[in-house]
């Protein structure tokens, strides 16, 4: 086997407002749904979505870069946010 | 000629009375229509959307205004082929609405772009700009961050064949394309554009080119 072939490994980010944390953007969206007739709506929350692309082959690496990228690069706000990977 | 014009407020909306302002020097009768009522477009001959950030930009720009009340209404006075101007965040929510073609992106480069502008009059047969010629440039501010105007191809060339594009950059300062600036509906009576003519009326303003405009 070649060792010089590494394939990508693509890891995305879901981040999220905290539960505590009054979500304007949710809520405003959530209003707006509301008001468009969608009556069993009970709530929105508006987070975002990051993917990231790794230069590994190694699962557990890329979820440990991510993970410092989270608490080391500022990719989240612990105070304010939560967060999940998923492969 | 006066007209009663109907300007639309939304939550964040925050040009409205520049825009009112603005109505008033030229001899217009002004009132505010609020965002959660529908109203009888007989009541109005012409509807200004200002700008501003409305719904807190939320979503997109323009999306949540896009989908109030307010604008069944302001869809209904377009099919009547009655004027309605969109300035700005207006400009982005009639693009929202689907009353306008294509979608303000962020500015290239992603700056805050507040400058003045030299703009060309592409088209003169809008309601609004008739004082202009053809090929006149004129000079107003810009103040947006997401003002790059982009279409598809195939709408882009619909906007050339059917003489929707109104007014273009001289320089180009957000990215768009084909250097829009603000364009028309197929009809000619929904208008939007970036720049902001209401500040644009006194010489201590720096221009007076808003006071072309109806």
């Amino acid at each position: 086997m070649n060792s010089d072939i590494k394939s990508d490994i693509k890891l995305g980010v879901k981040i999220m407002p905290r539960d505590v944390i009054l979500d304007t953007q949710g809520r405003a969206v959530e209003v707006s749904m509301r008001s468009n007739g969608f009556a069993d709506l009970a709530e929105c929350r508006v987070g975002k979505y990051i993917e990231i692309i790794l230069n590994t082959s190694d699962v557990n690496k890329a979820r440990s870069e991510v993970e410092r990228m989270l608490k080391e690069g500022g990719l989240y706000n612990p105070l304010i946010e939560k967060y999940e990977i998923y492969s | 000629m006066s007209f009663k014009v109907g300007i639309i407020r939304f939550l964040g909306t925050n040009c409205d009375a520049d825009v009112k302002k603005w109505m008033t020097l030229k001899s217009h009768r002004a009132v505010y229509l609020w965002f959660e009522n529908q109203f009888n477009v007989n009541d109005y001959d012409m509807l200004i959307i200002p700008g501003g950030f409305s719904h807190g930009d939320y979503l997109r720009c323009g999306a949540l205004a896009a989908h109030t009340p307010v604008m069944k209404s302001v869809k209904e006075f377009a099919t009547k082929g009655k004027p309605i101007l969109g300035i700005c965040n207006g400009f982005q929510i009639l693009c929202e609405a689907g009353l306008l073609p294509g979608v303000l992106l962020k500015n290239d480069l992603q700056k805050f772009k507040d400058e003045w502008a030299m703009l060309k009059v592409i088209q003169n047969r809008s309601p609004f700009l008739q004082g202009t010629k053809k090929d006149q440039v004129i000079k107003l501010a810009i103040a947006h961050g997401e003002g790059k105007y982009f279409a598809e191809t195939e709408t882009l060339n619909k906007l050339v064949d059917n003489n929707q594009i109104w007014l273009t950059y001289e320089n180009n300062p957000n990215g768009s394309v084909l250097n829009i600036a603000g364009i028309t509906n197929e009809n000619k009576n929904v208008c939007g554009l970036m720049p902001h003519p209401e500040r644009a009326l006194f010489e201590w303003m720096g221009s007076t080119d808003g006071m072309y405009f109806l």
